[in-house]
């Protein structure tokens, strides 16, 4: 879509594509083939989108009704009002968005180093490899008893889980990042005079972004992921634990409403992400 | 040309490649004096070698056996003196062209006013100033390439060493770069070690065209060319130009005392 944009305005730039330069003789046609297509190509999917929820929320309606053991949208929507209201849903958004936010900001945090060193030192990898390999194979879940033996039963624990979910999945796209940097390009920094430092900074961190930010993306993921699990270690508030106590209750529209929250959640801080991965890696050649 | 000392000499260098348990011979005793201001092409079969010798004198592999001088001292990694541009162009995707251009006189420490300046002129010299903040990604094959010429003048080394730069594009882009890099070389000269596949190419660009054979990687051949040359498309056309092609040619693809298997890759190129 950026390389219609660009082309538009200023000196158009070499076709790198293969796509042959605007044939003067039918300008209206091209032009408006060319005007009509990037909005389509925008529009359509997100029609389809809509209209693919709306269907969706529609065959639950009808299922619910038709005496599952569902509740109906609207004893969902109103639950949701009502938890709104009272100010509930908001603090079991911020409880749960705080340790998300804090587990995966220190997961990333840690893991963004340790990848560039295992990556970059070859004696980094050998010493922390086997740990990381080990703690990939045990779910973060299974974690937990042991860390509420050590770690008590209030935030730490909860946020340690979400830490280590985060931490592995980034670890190793930035390892990756970093094992997968061109050689020519370390190369080509030696021979204009950088130093390892320089390369480092300047070489290896811009050329590993596009694996950390995917790395960052599925750390987020099993946050999310880990989460409703972490607030079972007791706690007071937040959106795992409301759905926990709702089904102690057998109060589905509860449980509805902690559902679409962390989903909903979830896909805006991803959408984030995904904005700041198109920011930061818009150089990448896309194939 | 010998009471000047040479600019860069290669002094019997061997660089040997353990390839599982067989050790591979790159390069096997090589000599060679590039006197100051010389164009060298150099160019043979695959595997012969050339690659490994740029890179020894690039700094980023050492010899086995052997030394490389440049200006008379041993070469212990890469240095400004000397530039390198690589076949894949090894532009930075992430920096714009001016920000390339300008990536050697940041690693250096040149100061920012001087650094515009100096990378304006060089993006000028390869005629890319309508593209100095394009990504790569937006250029051509050949612009790329260029942009990797602009970037490795712009630390101003007295050595430009270049690996099959234009390996990887078109004939027609191919020989305007070449006449390209003729101009930028006749305006400001330097010292330039070229390595080819292509015949005509070294033919063409060169004082002298160093000949390699392969298995092991050596010295087969070398042929003058006369500096006094006027190298335009006249030349390229020439019944002169012809003769030296031939001599090149039989000495890059009859080359004596090749095993069948080296006959049949130069045949293949």
């Amino acid at each position: 879509m950026s390389v219609l944009d660009k082309r538009g305005a200023g000196p158009r730039p070499p076709t790198t594509d293969g796509t042959a330069p605007d044939d003067p003789g039918t300008p209206d046609a091209k032009k408006t083939a060319a005007e009509r297509s990037p909005s389509d190509r925008r529009g359509l999917p997100l029609l389809l989108n809509a209209v693919s929820i709306a269907l969706g929320i529609a065959l639950w309606w009808i299922l619910a009704s038709a005496g599952f053991k569902l509740p109906t949208p609207p004893e969902v929507v109103s639950r949701a009002w009502t938890l709104l209201g009272d100010g509930t849903l908001a603090d079991d958004v911020l409880a749960s968005l705080t340790r998300v936010l804090i587990g995966f900001a220190l997961g990333t945090a840690a893991a963004v180093p340790v990848g560039f060193l295992m990556g970059w030192y070859g004696t980094a990898r050998g010493l922390m490899e086997p740990w990381i390999q080990f703690f990939r194979t045990v779910p973060p879940l299974a974690i937990i008893p042991l860390a509420v033996v050590v770690m008590g039963i209030d935030e730490t624990p909860k946020i340690f889980v979400i830490f280590l979910a985060a931490f592995l999945a980034c670890v190793i796209s930035t390892f990756q990042g970093v094992v997968n940097v061109d050689r020519t390009l370390i190369d080509a920094a030696r021979v204009l005079g950088a130093k390892d430092a320089t390369i480092f900074a300047r070489v290896v961190v811009p050329a590993s972004t596009p694996f950390i930010l995917v790395g960052m993306r599925v750390g987020l993921g099993s946050a999310w992921a880990t989460l409703v699990a972490a607030e079972l270690i007791a706690a007071q508030e937040g959106l795992g634990y409301r759905m926990q106590n709702a089904q102690l209750y057998y109060d589905l529209p509860t449980i509805f409403v902690g559902l679409i929250s962390i989903g909903i959640l979830g896909l805006l801080m991803d959408r984030i992400l995904l904005l700041a991965e198109r920011k930061l890696t818009g150089w990448q050649e896309r194939r | 040309m010998t009471s000047k000392p040479a600019k860069i000499s290669v002094q019997g260098v061997t660089k040997t490649f353990a390839l599982g348990r067989e050790t591979f011979t790159a390069l096997d005793d090589v000599c060679l004096d590039i006197a100051e201001h010389e164009f060298v092409t150099v160019v043979g079969p695959s595997g012969c070698g050339k690659s490994t010798l740029m890179n020894i004198l690039a700094g980023l592999e050492t010899p086995s056996r052997g030394r490389a001088l440049v200006d008379g001292a041993t070469v212990f990694g890469p240095g400004p003196e000397r530039g390198v541009i690589f076949q894949q162009y090894a532009l930075f995707p992430w920096l714009t062209v001016r920000q390339n251009v300008e990536f050697g006189l940041r690693t250096t420490g040149v100061p920012k006013a001087e650094r515009r300046g100096r990378a304006e002129h060089f993006i000028e010299l390869v005629g890319l100033e309508r593209f100095a903040d394009a990504l790569p990604k937006t250029l051509s094959g050949g612009m790329r390439q260029r942009c990797a010429i602009a970037r490795a003048y712009a630390v101003d080394p007295s050595i430009l060493l270049m690996d099959e730069p234009f390996g990887a594009l078109d004939a027609l882009t191919r020989v305007k770069l070449q006449e390209q890099l003729l101009r930028t070389w006749s305006q400001d000269k330097r010292t330039v070690l070229f390595i080819t596949h292509d015949v005509d190419e070294a033919v063409f660009l060169a004082n002298r065209v160093i000949v390699m054979a392969a298995r092991p990687g050596r010295i087969y051949d070398v042929i003058e060319v006369d500096p006094a040359i006027v190298r335009d498309e006249a030349f390229r056309l020439s019944p002169e130009f012809a003769a030296l092609r031939n001599r090149v040619w039989h000495s890059v693809y009859h080359q004596e005392g090749r095993t069948a298997s080296a006959a049949a890759g130069a045949t293949a190129n």
